[in-house]
């Protein structure tokens, strides 16, 4: 737990000097609020940008924060010191994915007031934030630890970005896409939170989410233990 | 009876069917400075790798602090420093954030660092972001890492690498200060002349095999087959004399006659004897480390 947390501190001191990874965390949330009070049309869908926006920061800024971080590490030999310090992979992943999370669900905050969410409405959008910002960091993870480099990190994240956090937007223009987006956990998550005032969760979309992170784990479980992390 | 901090015996190692380390046999004693000297390639890393528990070995064993390196827990890693050849510091953080951070990792008090800073000459730099020092103040500050935690073990791989004159001596200071305090230093290097001021005993090592093992003087002694004296008078005559009684009158007359400007043995160094049994030079390998 010490570890941890000391790990948790480090990365929240780093977050102001780590450009990379600090411009993911403000980006969508900054994008919001300007989109949100600059463009209003007439007919468009309540909270078009607040819930568009919020789909894709949960499909890309854990993502590339997470590899980021990793990749860096492993490249800068950082994380084999920290190994070599006795530092349980366990800890160092815990103590950098709940960064990322608390980082991330400060730009949920954004949203939820941007989007004038009231108390339930709040609550469930965040816990709809935190389920998405969980699967993006397994996946995420996984990148991380199977990249040597930074530069290799990057050339898998952004396709795998891409797919997660553009599908929901392409799916709301052509079925065929809106058919095959329905398998991915951020689809998932961009209906639920586009339906936030009447929530209706049937079982299926629950079982894809937790189908998409079990999968996400796999690919995690397997990446580890041929890479490992140092 | 010999306190051993390490102890490897027969250990074999190989990555995807490729020998990097065959059946090596040597001891560490407690409170000295070992150097395992060869060229890149030669598994010096893997050696570190090993006895740091960071990779398990195919074949043979090794022990560290009286435990076993596939057994090592949290009581035998806070007993040991660890300083890898580039460096592994957070580059955006400052010096200070840096010993900060690994405080909190090695349970360890803050309060330590100031001190830590001074013994090492980083005090005024604290606050500068490890990016902006230089080569050495890097090497100074990832060794003030490696034995901020009061360790009884240091592996340092290759600690003076590119490094100025100045600076290595600085660092072969700070060594021997950890040495005069207990601590046993078990480095890599293909510098040779650092092997041989600083290091107790040394292994060489040549594509996974221990082909050398002693105190540096002894190993030099051994491979001392010329067993000559070159004497260099002041009238610029270079005298060569056989290493023996018959010599003896010889250079008394140099001497009587105030002749003699330097006299040496022709024992090798470290170097020339890696080359005879390798044929090969250290720093030649680097050349062809991709065949290694």
């Amino acid at each position: 737990m010490g570890n941890m947390i000391a790990i948790f501190k480090k990365q929240v001191k780093e977050t102001w000097k780590n450009k990379t990874v600090f411009i993911q965390f403000i980006m969508f949330p900054i994008l919001t609020v300007i989109m949100n009070y600059a463009i209003q049309i007439e007919g468009m869908p309540k909270n078009f940008f607040v819930n568009l926006f919020a789909t894709m920061y949960i499909g890309m800024t854990p993502l590339i924060s997470i590899t980021a971080i990793i990749a860096e590490e492993k490249e800068k030999n950082t994380l084999r010191v920290l190994m070599m310090s006795n530092v349980k992979p366990y800890e160092y992943l815990l103590g950098v994915g709940s960064y990322i999370w608390f980082v991330c669900m400060m730009g949920a905050v954004v949203f939820c007031i941007v989007g004038e969410y009231q108390s339930k409405e709040a609550v469930i959008f965040l816990i709809i934030m935190t389920i998405g910002i969980l699967a993006s960091l397994l996946i995420g993870a996984a990148i991380g630890t199977c990249s040597k480099t930074q530069m290799m990190a990057t050339s898998i994240t952004v396709p795998v970005m891409m797919i997660f956090s553009f599908l929901p937007m392409l799916s709301l223009f052509n079925s065929t896409i809106s058919k095959i987006a329905r398998f991915v956990y951020s689809e998932q998550v961009s209906i639920m939170i586009n339906q936030l005032e009447n929530l209706h969760i049937c079982f299926t979309d629950i079982l894809i989410i937790i189908i998409n992170m079990l999968i996400a784990f796999s690919f995690f479980v397997i990446a580890y233990k041929k890479c490992g992390l140092s | 009876m010999i306190d051993y901090a390490i102890i490897v015996k027969d250990m074999s190692h190989e990555f995807s069917k490729k020998r990097v380390l065959n059946k090596i046999t040597f001891q560490v004693e407690q409170g000295e400075i070992f150097g395992l000297l060869g060229p890149s390639g030669a598994g010096k890393t893997t050696l570190i790798k090993i006895l740091t528990g960071q990779l398990h070995q195919n074949s043979g064993y090794s022990q560290l602090l009286g435990t076993d390196t596939n057994c090592l827990g949290a009581k035998e890693y806070k007993q040991i420093g660890v300083m890898i050849d580039n460096f592994g510091l957070y580059e955006r953080l400052s010096v200070y954030s840096n010993l900060a951070f690994y405080a909190d990792i090695y349970h360890v008090s803050k309060s330590k660092i100031p001190d830590i800073l001074k013994s090492i000459g980083l005090y005024d730099a604290k606050n500068i972001a490890v990016l902006k020092l230089s080569k050495g103040m890097k090497n100074r500050l990832s060794l003030a890492r490696a034995f901020m935690n009061d360790v009884k073990i240091l592996f340092l791989d290759e600690p003076t690498s590119g490094l100025d004159p100045v600076t290595t001596r600085e660092i072969h200071d700070i060594l021997i200060e950890q040495k005069k305090k207990g601590v046993t230093i078990f480095l890599t290097t293909h510098n040779m002349f650092e092997a041989e001021s600083l290091c107790d005993h040394v292994a060489l090592l040549n594509q996974g095999n221990i082909i050398e093992f002693g105190k540096p003087a002894d190993i030099c002694r051994k491979y001392n087959h010329l067993n000559r004296l070159q004497i260099m008078l002041k009238n610029g005559v270079n005298v060569e004399l056989e290493n023996g009684s018959k010599a003896a009158l010889s250079i008394k007359e140099y001497l009587e006659q105030d002749m003699i400007e330097t006299i040496h043995s022709t024992e090798p160094t470290l170097e020339s004897v890696f080359i005879e049994l390798t044929g090969r030079g250290l720093n030649e390998y680097g050349k062809y480390d991709c065949y290694i």
